[in-house]
Parts: structure tokens; C-alpha cells; sequence
């Protein structure tokens, strides 16, 4: 044997790098070796009690000969030492991984055909990969009654449960809430509430995804789509300046839920339910899905058609124009004659709720036409203070350094992101309400929304009143696009791709899980037309345009922001 | 050293038994009590340790573990609370001892407990109380009460300046709560679910600080201990085996408690390593009816069974291992008699842990149940001679040593099958193929 010092394990015989307190989950997995597990999730205390990533472990003498232990141990509550020989596919291992899910699925109802978890189920992953095929049971299951009023958004199917009491440590431990427990005891113990004390808090849908099984469902998923047939889409949660990692599951252009996607960089492995359910606006009936002209030869569908040299007349009524091509034209004349008329006088509002990308274009555009183009930074939504998490026992918030989530107050994702691009165009901020304050010349204006909810304030519409030239590039109508000259019916978050900053300086990519709504465009692709950029839009492009152009964005380099996103400054310089 | 063995064994622990007032602090005074607290209140604690090391007293409990060596393996310079708990959360089967002995002579434990608090350090003992047993409770929290006016407890006891507070603490109604870290858990007001090891609870047991559990009878042997000296115990018991590094002897008086098809049932006090035929011969009276013995379980059903050809088997802590057994356990020794169907016992005890069993680990919660259903379904008269192998299956997942489960109950719970399957499978396989029922669907004294 070789004197130096050892800094792997064996993992079925494939050496491995040991890392300061692992244990053996996380070494095999490094390893490709995957341990069955239940009960074990990096984010929760270890509690060792489904049984299910029992390996075989041992250690090297210093003769070189390997002494193996008499027990199974559990994987998820061993450290690994360098020289430790772990066995994860020894006949004993086996023979107590399938007992232990032929034990596990022994009062299981087996309704895979009707579970919500089909698919994505680790009682059938883990039963095809290391169980039996069938249960030498002959007596009757324990049956247990499903519990519908678990929380306004979960329910639990009892009898699917393998009591790995994830959802119990979660509220414990991470919301701080603490609604479930365990009830009864023994084979008759099921997963319960207090009665009238359901499982809402913020975090509530969490436990959906930990559950192992499919005995915590979503409500608002429940039988609504197969999984397998759902395709997901790497994304960033608008919902608050935390900038949760997400996939967005569609089918068929409809997305069916988002679920948190693991970032150590952004926010852990949790998202809140604000953000989880909060995504049906993306499909709300009142979107604007058509741009519009007003005040304009060319407003009617008519006009539009003949601009757009549809001779054919006999086809006209056949053929569904397409009114981009004229209203962008237009667009593009107004502006340009706006600002033409009086630089200054024209203000172009950029909404917090834009990507990186598009307020560049917007920008790019406005202040290459007439650096005295003023742009403001659109209203930034605030409710409340930053909500922390665990609670403590009487709801209060935990201390800074015990904070395991934070929903933040600031309901935008890339309020940092807009104001570095602003920045850089005109060296300071200038927020909308500022402008409005007092008397102002202003008289063309380019507002750019996509807020989920109402933002026009009746200040802002007071302020803005009849100008002679009003663009609005809005999902939702509002007091302003009702009077615009121009309403650009633009795309929410699920329909665009580019980045957004989160509140610590993050970057984080996300792609177009779905098409926008009607007619409706991504906010990118209708500005890359205003600019008349040639080709289609691409993020990354122009993400690596940025980089070259603006200093506070040179780490977004080639484009790609990778898995977790890059950060742009370290907190201290999050002042923005 | 003159051996205290066989016939001319004084009880120590029950020597007090029946006197009048026997509870009292007075009486417990007149016979010498108190004595071994004075005389230990003068030594270190750490020759309190060393003592009760040479002793080679070890824990009665269940385990048997040496209880000296427990005690040091506390941490050293510990800043803040040290606590003990005393574990009588007494609920195995066939286990009445602790009862007894708080019941009659509380103080002689009292006694026990305050030396071993001293010994380790502790500032805090919590006497986890079995919630059933409401007779003790009461006695105990007399003799308590007696010592704080007595100065045997509270500030500065008997000038020594040290300072001990005992609380009573009763239990959850459960068997797991007996369990060390259930204990621990159930004590801090939570679901005694028993915690994952290490940490082990000397370096953090209840209330996440240095802990050392305790049974009630292996408190009581203390203050004799010290009364007596190291040499006085080891003159009673088994001597450790010379080829066996690791067996740490079988010193001491044993409560032994008897119950079953024998005619005078009853808690004997004798030393380690009787064999289980002069209990039942001697010390209970014979086996009932005048009939044979089939089967003794040696120290709590979650220890197994001795078969008829096995009563020669010595009780001390090695003697049912060697037999197959799991160990002496609580040496609760219950007699079954030839007239009684191993397939009723071993429902009875297979129900016994399935409702007892804490629901924490799959194996055990669900083999638990699962064996029982089997067994239900064998005594209604549906057996197949597969069910057989399936137990034998159950058995060894849940937890024959070495376990697979978090704590050691659950190898309790495989144990009497592993045993039963092995010592008596012909007549169990001679049930299954006769198709017969058993009469009794609910037997009595299940938990």
C-alpha cells in the first residue's frame, strides 16, 4: 500500500473524493452510485428511520486487507472517512433493500393508475430498480382515510404515506410552523393536522414536492396532467426579488405547475407558494393578446392588411394578418419623430419586471436615437417587510444568521438588474414617481409594464394625462393602454427568455417554457424589431453584447449564465 | 472470599421487604440507611466511579451494560447541567421488580441515586416513572418529600455541598418510552420516537445536555456497593469468563421475577446465574398442574425462549445468549406449559410489539404488524407452512442482532420468532397442517 495519505472511500470499488461531512448518500452519488432513500433530504435533520439506504460499509487496515462491519448501516446518518469501503450492491444490501420496500408498500393501495406521483414516484423507482414483484401479503391493507383538509393548497392520501416524516421536519424546521405530526403509532400512525389548524403557511406547497411518495399532492396539480407527459423549462420565479430557481412543467403550451428547482446560489431547494401558484396570470382571460394602433390610418384590421400588401383580395378575409409587421413600423416612425421633435421630452419607463436584455435593447435604442431620451425606472412593487423563515413558536421572524428562507417584500424580479442598465445609460436612477413629481414637459412617453397585477397608480395616470404620443408595451390592460396611441401586447415570464438580478446581485437565465398568449410577442423578440436587428432574438447574444458593452455585466462573458447564474458583485455592492 | 451463592444467600434488595412501614424514612434509617450516602458524600467522585467499576455491577435494565463505565464516559469539565434519569418506565412482560422494590423500599433506590448523582456530577435526576404505576408515584414523592425535609435532598445535602433535585416524572404509557432516548424524548415533552446515535446520551441526552440513564434496581445496588465494597459484590454472581475478553462477569443480587404456569409466582432475590430450572423448581414452587415446562422465556419476551431442554441454562448475562436467547434482559422469567400452543404465545407476543412498536423505522412497524396479521390469520385456521419462512424473513429484517433499525427494541421484536421458529417449528408446522383454530382470538395480558 502507498504511504501517502488517503483521501478517498471506496464506493463499490470506484475510489472517490471524501468532502468534509458527507455521508455516504452524497459520496456515491459523486460516484454515480445511487443509495435509496427516503427519509434522508440535505436540507433536513437526519432522523435515519425509513431504512432504505442501508449499505455495507468497512474499513481499509493499515495492512491493506478490508474489514467489513456486521451491520448495515444507514447511509444518510454515516460520515464517510477517507479509507472507509462502502458496498452498495453486496447480496446483503440487496436482500434488506427489498424487504424494506416490500414493507414499505405492504399497506401501500397501489392506485398508481389514479396517483397524481405516477412517474415521478420513488416507490416505483426504487420498487423496479431494487424490489420485488410482487407482495406475499394475503391479509387485508390497513386502510386509512384520505385528509382533504390538510391545507387549503395540499391534500393527503394517507395510505400512499412510507411515514419518512419529511413534511413533519419540513414545517418544523424550515417554515417553523410545526402544523403536521405524526399521529397513532406503529403500523396505524398516519401523518394528521390539529383539528382546525391546517397546513398554510407560505412554504406550505414544499412538502408537495419533498413527499417521496404520493401521499402530499397539490391541490391545484391534482389530477389535472400525467407527469410524464409535462415538459419542463429551466426558469427564475418573478415573484420577488429572491429569484427562486424554478422549472416550469407545461404541456401543450399550458404550464401546469412550477417547482422548485435546486440553486445554492439563489434560494436553496424551497420556493414559496406565492410564487408556486401564483403563475395563472400568465393564462389570466384578460390579457392583452393583440397589439393595437389608435389615432392612426392604419388602425383597422383592413388598413393593416393592405399595408401589409395582401393583394390578393379574394384570400383577404381568409388569410389572418398578421398586424405586427405595420404596428412595429409604426412604432418605430412615432418614436423616432417624437424624439426627433424634442429629445428630452420623451421618457421611457422601464419596469422592474423586464429582463436584463430587454431593458438594455429599450435603452440601447432610445439613447442611440437622442442621449437626452429620458428613461425612468417603473414603479417597484413593495408589500410589507421581507417575510424570514423558520418562525419562531409564536410567529416571530428568526435572527438574520438562523434564516433559511426569505420572501422578500420587493414583488420584481430584476429591480437591480433595470437599474445597472440605467446606470449605464444615464449614470443615475430616476424612478417613475420622481419624475411625475410636479410639473413636467414630458410629452411622449414609453411605458413598459408586465406586472401581474395593476401598477398604473392614479398619480401615474393623473401625471401622464393626453401626451402626444403614449406606447404602452403591457400583458394587462390598464388605465394607460386603454388611451395609448400604441399597445404592444407583450409576454409574462413563462414566454420570454433573458436574466434577471436577483436582490443580491445574482444573474440567473431563464428560457420560454411556453408561446405568448394570441398574438401577443416576447417582450425580446418585439424589441429586437424595433431596433431591426437582424435574426431572431436570442438571449444569449445579446447577453454577450452586454458584457462586452456595459462593465457591471463583463462576467455575463460568453452568454452562458450556467445552472445556478453568476454573481454580479458581491453583497456589500448591492446598493443599487 | 466466601461465596454468598446458593444457599445461604441474604437478600440485599429485598431485605427489607414486609417490614412495617417499610416506606418510610425512619424505618429505611433504623436498618442503616443512609449510611453509604455519608460515607460516599466523603469520597471523590471519581473514586464513587472507580468503585462502582471494580464492582462489576451492570446495568439491570435490559442490557447489561457495565455501569460504571457508563458513568465515565461523561464528559470531563462539563460547563453546566449534568442530569440522570432513572428508567422506570418498567413494561416488559413480564417484569415487576422496579415495582416492588419502589413500592416496599423507595428509599434504599433514593439512596442509590443521590450517590450515583454525586458520582457523576449531576445536578438534576428525573425519575421516569412507568404512568401505570400510580402506587409508586405516590411512595416515591412520600420518600422524596421525607428527604428535601430531611436535608437528603435539595441545597447542600447533609453539609456536603452539593446539591441534587429530583423530579418524578411520569411516563407516556408506552414501551418505548423505556427505551434510553424514547425516554430521553418522551421526558422533554415530545413523541418518544428513540433518537439515532451518536450522539450518545452522555454527551447529549436530555435536554441536549450530558445524560446518563439509569434503571431503578441498578440504582438500588449502589448504596450496598458502597456500604459493602467492590469485593463484597463480586462474591455473588457468575465470574467473567476467562476466555472471553470481552465478558464483564455476572456480579451481584438479581431480582428475578416469576410468573406464568408455575404455582407460587413471585419476585425472588437471588444471585446472578441460578439457572432457570431452580427458580422454577425451588424458588416457584414447580411448574402448575404438575405439569411440564415447554418453554421459559428467560428475561422478558423480548429476550426469546428457552425450550425445555434448555432450563439448565445459568441466568446471568451471558447464559440465554449461549442458548440462542437475545440475553437476560429483565430476568423476567415466564414459565409456559406443555399444554399451551407456541403459536398462541408467539401471537401474543408479536401483538404485544406491534402495538407497541414505535412506528419510527419500516422494518419494525411494519414487520411488526405484518407478523401479527400472519399469525392472526394462522390461528383462525388459514395457515400455510410458507407463513413459516415469511416470519422467518420478518424476523431477520426487523432486527436479529446485528439490527437494522434505530434502536434495540425492534431486535426484541424479532427475537421471540427467530426463537419460536427455531426451538419449536415442528409443532408450529404440525398447527398450520392440522387446520386447527385457536380458541382464544384475545388473550389476556397482551400489554
Amino acid at each position: 500500500m502507498p504511504e501517502t495519505q488517503v483521501t478517498t472511500a471506496l464506493v463499490n470499488d470506484v475510489p472517490v473524493e471524501v468532502g468534509p461531512k458527507e455521508n455516504v448518500i452524497q459520496v456515491a452519488r459523486r460516484a454515480g452510485v445511487e443509495v435509496p432513500h427516503y427519509c434522508w433530504h440535505e436540507d433536513l435533520s437526519v432522523v435515519a428511520s425509513c431504512r432504505m439506504c442501508l449499505v455495507e460499509v468497512g474499513e481499509t487496515k493499515p495492512d491493506g486487507s478490508v474489514v467489513m462491519g456486521p451491520k448495515l448501516v444507514p447511509g444518510c446518518q454515516t460520515p464517510v472517512k477517507p479509507g472507509m469501503v462502502i458496498k452498495t450492491d453486496s447480496q446483503k444490501v440487496k436482500t434488506s433493500q427489498a424487504m424494506t420496500l416490500e414493507l414499505l408498500l405492504l399497506n401501500h393501495p397501489l392506485d398508481c393508475s389514479i396517483c397524481d406521483q405516477a412517474g415521478e414516484c420513488y416507490l416505483q423507482d426504487y420498487t423496479f430498480k431494487y424490489g420485488k414483484a410482487q407482495s406475499r401479503l394475503d391479509e387485508p391493507k390497513v386502510q386509512r382515510e384520505d385528509k382533504y383538509h390538510i391545507g387549503d393548497q395540499i391534500a393527503l392520501f394517507t395510505d400512499r404515506c412510507v411515514m419518512c416524516t419529511r413534511c413533519v421536519r419540513f414545517t418544523r424546521e424550515i417554515s417553523g410552523t410545526a402544523e403536521l405530526q405524526v399521529v397513532a403509532r406503529g403500523s396505524v400512525e398516519e401523518i394528521d393536522v390539529f383539528p382546525d389548524e391546517p397546513c398554510n403557511n407560505k412554504l406550505a406547497g414544499n412538502v408537495v414536492d419533498l413527499c417521496p411518495v404520493g401521499a402530499l399532492c397539490s391541490k391545484d396539480f391534482l389530477y389535472k396532467k400525467r407527469v410524464w407527459w409535462l415538459k419542463s423549462q429551466k426558469s427564475v420565479c418573478p415573484g420577488c426579488s429572491t429569484g427562486c430557481s424554478i422549472e416550469v412543467d407545461q404541456n401543450e403550451n399550458q404550464v401546469y405547475r412550477l417547482r422548485p428547482r435546486s440553486n445554492p446560489l439563489a434560494q436553496g431547494n424551497f420556493m414559496c407558494d406565492d410564487g408556486r401558484f401564483g403563475f395563472k396570470y400568465v393564462v389570466d382571460e384578460r390579457r392583452l393578446k393583440t397589439p393595437t394602433l389608435k389615432n392612426s390610418v392604419a388602425a383597422n384590421g383592413a388598413a393593416s392588411r393592405n399595408g401589409n400588401g395582401h393583394a390578393n383580395k379574394d384570400l383577404a378575409d381568409l388569410v389572418v394578418a398578421d398586424p405586427w409587421p405595420e404596428v412595429m413600423k409604426q412604432t418605430r416612425e412615432r418614436i423616432k419623430a417624437a424624439v426627433k421633435a424634442n429629445g428630452s421630452d420623451f421618457a421611457a419607463v422601464l419596469s422592474p419586471m423586464m429582463s436584463v436584455e430587454e431593458a438594455y435593447l429599450l435603452a440601447s435604442f432610445l439613447k442611440g436615437l437622442d442621449s437626452r431620451v429620458r428613461l425612468l425606472l417603473g414603479p417597484v412593487p413593495v408589500a410589507g417587510a421581507n417575510d424570514c423563515y423558520p418562525k419562531g413558536p409564536k410567529g416571530e421572524a428568526p435572527a438574520t444568521d438562523k434564516t433559511k428562507f426569505t420572501i422578500r417584500n420587493e414583488k420584481c424580479p430584476n429591480r437591480v438588474g433595470v437599474e445597472m442598465v440605467l446606470k449605464h445609460f444615464q449614470g443615475a436612477v430616476v424612478p417613475l414617481e420622481k419624475a411625475i413629481e410636479g410639473s413636467s414637459t414630458i410629452n411622449a412617453w414609453y411605458f413598459v409594464g408586465g406586472y401581474p397585477q395593476g401598477w398604473v397608480t392614479e398619480a401615474i395616470d393623473r401625471a401622464v394625462g393626453t401626451p402626444n404620443l403614449l406606447i404602452v408595451q403591457d400583458i394587462f390592460p390598464s388605465p394607460l393602454s386603454m388611451r395609448a396611441d400604441i399597445v404592444l401586447a407583450s409576454a409574462a415570464f413563462t414566454e420570454r427568455e433573458g436574466s434577471f438580478v436577483n436582490h443580491a446581485g445574482l444573474a440567473q437565465s431563464f428560457k420560454a417554457a411556453t408561446r405568448p398568449i394570441g398574438e401577443a410577442r416576447s417582450d425580446g423578440r418585439l424589441l429586437s424589431e424595433l431596433l431591426e436587428r437582424k435574426g431572431l432574438y436570442n438571449a444569449m447574444v445579446i447577453r454577450k453584447e452586454i458584457g462586452e458593452e456595459i462593465s457591471a455585466f463583463k462576467k455575463f462573458g460568453g452568454g452562458d449564465l450556467g445552472e445556478y447564474g453568476i454573481s454580479l458583485m458581491n453583497r456589500q455592492e448591492v446598493g443599487v | 472470599m466466601t461465596s454468598l451463592n446458593g444457599d445461604n444467600f441474604k437478600p440485599v434488595l429485598l431485605r427489607r421487604l414486609g417490614l412495617p412501614n417499610s416506606q418510610t424514612l425512619n424505618s429505611y434509617r433504623a436498618d442503616g440507611g443512609y449510611t453509604a450516602l455519608t460515607k460516599a458524600l466523603t469520597m471523590q467522585p471519581n473514586e464513587l466511579i472507580d468503585l462502582v467499576k471494580a464492582s462489576g455491577l451492570r446495568g439491570r435494565g435490559g442490557a447489561g451494560f457495565p455501569t460504571g463505565m457508563k458513568w465515565s464516559f461523561l464528559p470531563q469539565n462539563v460547563n453546566g447541567p449534568i442530569y440522570m434519569c432513572i428508567n422506570g418506565d418498567e413494561s416488559e412482560p413480564g417484569t415487576f421488580n422496579n415495582r416492588i422494590i419502589i413500592e416496599e423500599d423507595p428509599h434504599q433506590i433514593l439512596e442509590g441515586i443521590v450517590i450515583g448523582c454525586y458520582a457523576t456530577k449531576a445536578t438534576t435526576a428525573y425519575f421516569y416513572l412507568r404512568y401505570e404505576y400510580g402506587r409508586c408515584y405516590r411512595t416515591l414523592q412520600k420518600a422524596v418529600d421525607e428527604m428535601y425535609a430531611a436535608n437528603l435532598l435539595g441545597k447542600n445535602i447533609l453539609g456536603s455541598g452539593y446539591s441534587l433535585d429530583i423530579y418524578l416524572h411520569r411516563g407516556a404509557c408506552a414501551y418505548i418510552c423505556g427505551e434510553e432516548t424514547g425516554l430521553i424524548e418522551s421526558l422533554e415533552g415530545k413523541r418518544a420516537w428513540p433518537r439515532i446515535k451518536p450522539p450518545f446520551p452522555a454527551i447529549e441526552g436530555a435536554f441536549r445536555r450530558p445524560t446518563v440513564v439509569n434503571n431503578v434496581e441498578t440504582m438500588a445496588c449502589v448504596p450496598h456497593i458502597v456500604n459493602n465494597g467492590a469485593e463484597w459484590f463480586q462474591s455473588m454472581g457468575v465470574p467473567k469468563d476467562p476466555n472471553n475478553a470481552r465478558d464483564a462477569g455476572s456480579y451481584g443480587p438479581k431480582l428475578y421475577c416469576i410468573s406464568g404456569h408455575v404455582n407460587k409466582p413471585g419476585l425472588v432475590e437471588l444471585p446472578l446465574g441460578v439457572t432457570a430450572r431452580e427458580l422454577i423448581d425451588k424458588h416457584a414452587g414447580g411448574v402448575w398442574k404438575g405439569r411440564k415446562a415447554k418453554a421459559v422465556v428467560p428475561g422478558g419476551i423480548s429476550m426469546g425462549f428457552l425450550s425445555a431442554d434448555e432450563l439448565d441454562t445459568p441466568l446471568d448475562f451471558n447464559g440465554p445468549g449461549k442458548a440462542g436467547c437475545l440475553g437476560l434482559g429483565t430476568a423476567a422469567v415466564v414459565v409456559i406449559d406443555d399444554h399451551t400452543s407456541m403459536m398462541d404465545v408467539l401471537y401474543n407476543c408479536c401483538r404485544f410489539f406491534a402495538h407497541e412498536s414505535c412506528g419510527q423505522c419500516t422494518p419494525c412497524r411494519e414487520g411488526t404488524a405484518w407478523s401479527t396479521k400472519i399469525l392472526e390469520r394462522i390461528r383462525a385456521g388459514h395457515g400455510k407452512l410458507a407463513d413459516l419462512d415469511i416470519l422467518e424473513e420478518i424476523s431477520a429484517s426487523i432486527g436479529t442482532i446485528p439490527g437494522t433499525t434505530i434502536c434495540g427494541l425492534a431486535d426484541g421484536a424479532a427475537w421471540p420468532i427467530k426463537n419460536a421458529l427455531k426451538k419449536f417449528r415442528p409443532e408450529l408446522e404440525e398447527y398450520i397442517k392440522s387446520g386447527r383454530k385457536s380458541e382464544s382470538p384475545q388473550l389476556v395480558g397482551a400489554h
